[in-house]
């Protein structure tokens, strides 16, 4: 190694000693001469050819300002998202899955739409709920997706069951008596012990009339029970304890399945299938469509010590969820859009997303409620419960009663 | 090495400022071997012993200020409910595991050194547990224990055997991942007891054989005592391997259902990065207890080589 490597990587390892702060003493307030802006989102399948990367870029030079973007897995996203606000080099725009912003929000990592300016009125107030907390909103959804029943067509029409009447849980576990009278299989879905799991349960626990603050409650017990008599009656398999939504959605797209629990994002694998198929909303226990979480990113500004730069932010945010742009993103994520207006015009061209809309709008953020941070709390000794019911080491009241104990800790 | 040091400055002339020049060379030498240790072994190392004795909260994990909070880490880890199953956990997976995969990586060995025909290419094929990556391994093992439809409850269905819900039932996930776990650590113990086995010279098999020796005498009396060094080294390794493996049990079961096959690997991961709101102070803590019983067996080795 030479002198000149050595010094490159002596400067590497200070670097690292000293977390490399790059921040400054923080800038002029009314202008920054920054030219680059850094944008990260969880959407790592779209190359630089893709059209989100290409609104993208678009969005940086009407601001005249030239974007770096870089997708990350999203599950990685929330730690890289700290470790950066750790080191001051957040960038400058984080497009971040929604029940993390309140994480990241309550680590004083993200400004407020207040502070940047962002206009959120037209945006419905159910799914810009999972982005506030104490009064503060600290993003914009780009859109967002959530859970439904898909039915396979032909396994209900051998089973002569008509999705239509199914209303409440009481017909949904009718028609899951028939088809399997029939010879096939009930219904799939992902009860894996992680927040994937979580996510599928919450519209039973929900639809049920049951509060996350307080999970051991006759209607929490209700919905923990719903699913697992469906596994001891051999309705649901048993493999649902160690599905995520993919291989739950493949025991579907094999054909002998009559339901599954799953999102919108199925949607263009749906069609793939080569069988007839159809959705229904998730049914509440006493009828109607219940509150399914609703999954999807917010567009955030995270908090930089040059806050010069937080005008061009504010232009980026604001071109990237213009209604325009909004329904060529959420056409490209397969998602439904955040607002009204936008979610009639997506109706209008794509009618069989009708359901979808309305599911978004019965829908319910995660960390809705003001629970920001406790969510977390809540949702692990929740899916710890449906795990022990499931798996048959607790009866349901027993697992509710445990799982409360520890969210209450 | 600070030996080398000094001898490769006393070979370095006799006068004072020679003397000097030599020394800056010899550190300039050193320099990257050094800046590399404390790069990546004592910082990190250092600074997960920092991140398990303050109390971290998202807020203060940003802002840096998270105070200094003892071993409360430590006693909120002891305390948690999952502490006593996650140890026993680790404990049978480690040790089942390392006896099966020792047992029959020695038997394979042994039965290879007999050399007959095919047997390149049968010890080849044993090693192919170790050329796939992981994730595609303990895929494959997910997908052929599925309750449903896997293979291997199809293949006992045809003997009349009940359906096993091998990864979903609390009584079948350790073992599950525990066989999954066995199958890839046999190629490793197979491969080095081996080599280990071609360092016995021939002569003594001879001379026990005129001595009139049976082949299980001669394994017992001749085999397993000159095959002890590298057996030891075998099993440290094998120890500190499987005491840290994290990725095929959180593939295959998340350490599911309810904490059934969560080791502590699994747990300091699920501590840290499995939930949306990190504890990273607890999570570090139980890394750093991995790390202290894996350090405990690392200096019993030392201890018990020295003493031969």
């Amino acid at each position: 190694m030479n002198i000149r490597g050595l010094g490159a990587a002596l400067a590497v390892t200070a670097c690292l000693l000293t977390a490399c702060s790059s921040g400054g003493d923080g800038g002029d307030a009314t202008s920054s001469k920054a030219t680059e802006y850094t944008i990260w989102d969880p959407y790592p399948q779209f190359d630089d050819s893709s059209d989100w990367v290409k609104l993208l870029t678009k969005c940086g030079t009407d601001a005249g300002v030239t974007v770096k973007r870089t997708g990350y897995d999203t599950t990685d996203l929330t730690n890289k998202a700290l470790l950066a606000a750790q080191q001051g080099n957040s960038p400058d725009v984080l497009i971040v899955d929604n029940p993390v912003v309140s994480t990241l929000a309550e680590a004083g990592v993200l400004t407020t739409t207040e502070d940047m300016k962002i206009d959120t009125t037209a945006v419905s107030p159910n799914l810009l709920a999972a982005g506030q907390q104490g009064g503060k909103t600290y993003g914009i959804p780009i859109g967002a997706n959530t859970l439904a029943l898909y039915y396979n067509k032909k396994v209900l029409d051998a089973a002569k069951v008509d999705p239509a009447t199914i209303k409440d849980w009481a017909s949904l576990t009718a028609a899951l008596t028939k088809v399997k009278a029939a010879g096939k299989k009930g219904i799939t879905f992902s009860a894996i012990g992680t927040e994937e799991g979580s996510f599928q349960f919450l519209p039973w626990f929900w639809g049920s009339g049951a509060n996350l603050t307080q999970l051991d409650s006759a209607q929490g017990v209700a919905a923990l029970t719903l699913w697992t008599d469906w596994l001891k009656n051999g309705y649901a398999p048993n493999s649902v304890l160690n599905n995520t939504q993919t291989t739950s959605w493949q025991e579907f797209a094999a054909g002998d399945f009559a339901f599954s629990e799953n999102g919108t994002w199925q949607l263009a694998n749906a069609k793939k299938t080569g069988f007839e198929y159809g959705i229904i909303p998730i049914p509440s226990q006493a009828g109607g469509t219940a509150p399914a979480p609703t999954g999807g990113e917010f567009v955030t500004a995270p908090v930089q010590s040059d806050t010069g730069k937080y005008p061009t932010t504010q232009k980026i945010v604001s071109c990237l969820t213009s209604a325009d742009n909004a329904l060529t993103t959420d056409t490209t994520l397969s998602y439904v859009a955040a607002t009204d207006a936008v979610q009639q015009k997506q109706v209008a061209a794509t009618p069989e997303l009708k359901v979808w809309v309305e599911a978004v709008k019965a829908a319910k953020g995660r960390t809705s409620d003001d629970l920001g941070t406790k969510y977390p709390k809540i949702s692990q000794p929740m899916w710890g419960a449906f795990q022990a019911a499931l798996s048959g080491s607790k009866n349901p009241q027993q697992a509710m009663t445990d799982a409360q104990a520890a969210a209450g800790k | 090495m600070t030996s080398h040091v000094e001898t490769l400055v006393r070979t370095r002339g006799s006068s004072r400022v020679r003397r000097a020049r030599g020394q800056w060379a010899a550190w300039a030498f050193l320099a990257p071997v050094i800046i590399y240790l404390v790069a990546f072994y004592a910082y990190p190392l250092y600074r997960n012993l920092d991140l398990s004795l303050r109390h971290y909260t998202v807020r203060s994990f940003v802002q840096g200020d998270a105070p200094f909070s003892g071993v409360d880490n430590y006693k909120t880890v002891f305390s948690d409910p999952t502490f006593g199953p996650a140890l026993l956990h680790t404990m049978v997976f480690t040790l089942v595991s390392i006896a099966f995969q020792f047992a029959i990586g020695l038997a394979l060995a042994v039965f290879f050194t007999s050399h007959f025909k095919l047997s390149a290419t049968l010890r080849a094929l044993f090693l192919v547990p170790w050329l796939l990556p992981l994730i595609v391994s303990a895929s494959t093992w997910s997908w052929m224990l599925n309750s449903d439809s896997g293979i291997v409850n199809y293949a006992l269905s045809i003997f009349g055997v009940d359906q096993i819900n091998w990864l979903t039932s609390p009584d079948w996930a350790l073992t599950s991942v525990i066989i999954a776990n066995i199958w890839i650590g046999i190629p490793f113990n197979l491969v080095i007891l081996y080599s280990g086995l071609q360092g016995i010279p021939n002569d003594i098999y001879e001379a026990a054989a005129l001595d009139g020796a049976t082949g299980w005498q001669r394994f017992w009396r001749v085999t397993f005592p000159l095959l002890r060094p590298v057996s030891l080294i075998t099993l440290l390794l094998g120890l500190v391997y499987t005491l840290k493996v994290f990725d095929l049990i959180w593939i295959m079961t998340k350490g599911g259902p309810t904490d059934a096959s969560t080791t502590l690997a699994t747990w300091s991961y699920r501590l840290s990065f499995g939930n949306l709101l990190p504890e990273f102070g607890p999570g570090a803590a139980v890394g750093n207890l991995l790390i202290i019983i894996a350090l405990f067996f690392g200096l019993l080795y030392i201890r018990r080589q020295r003493r031969d």
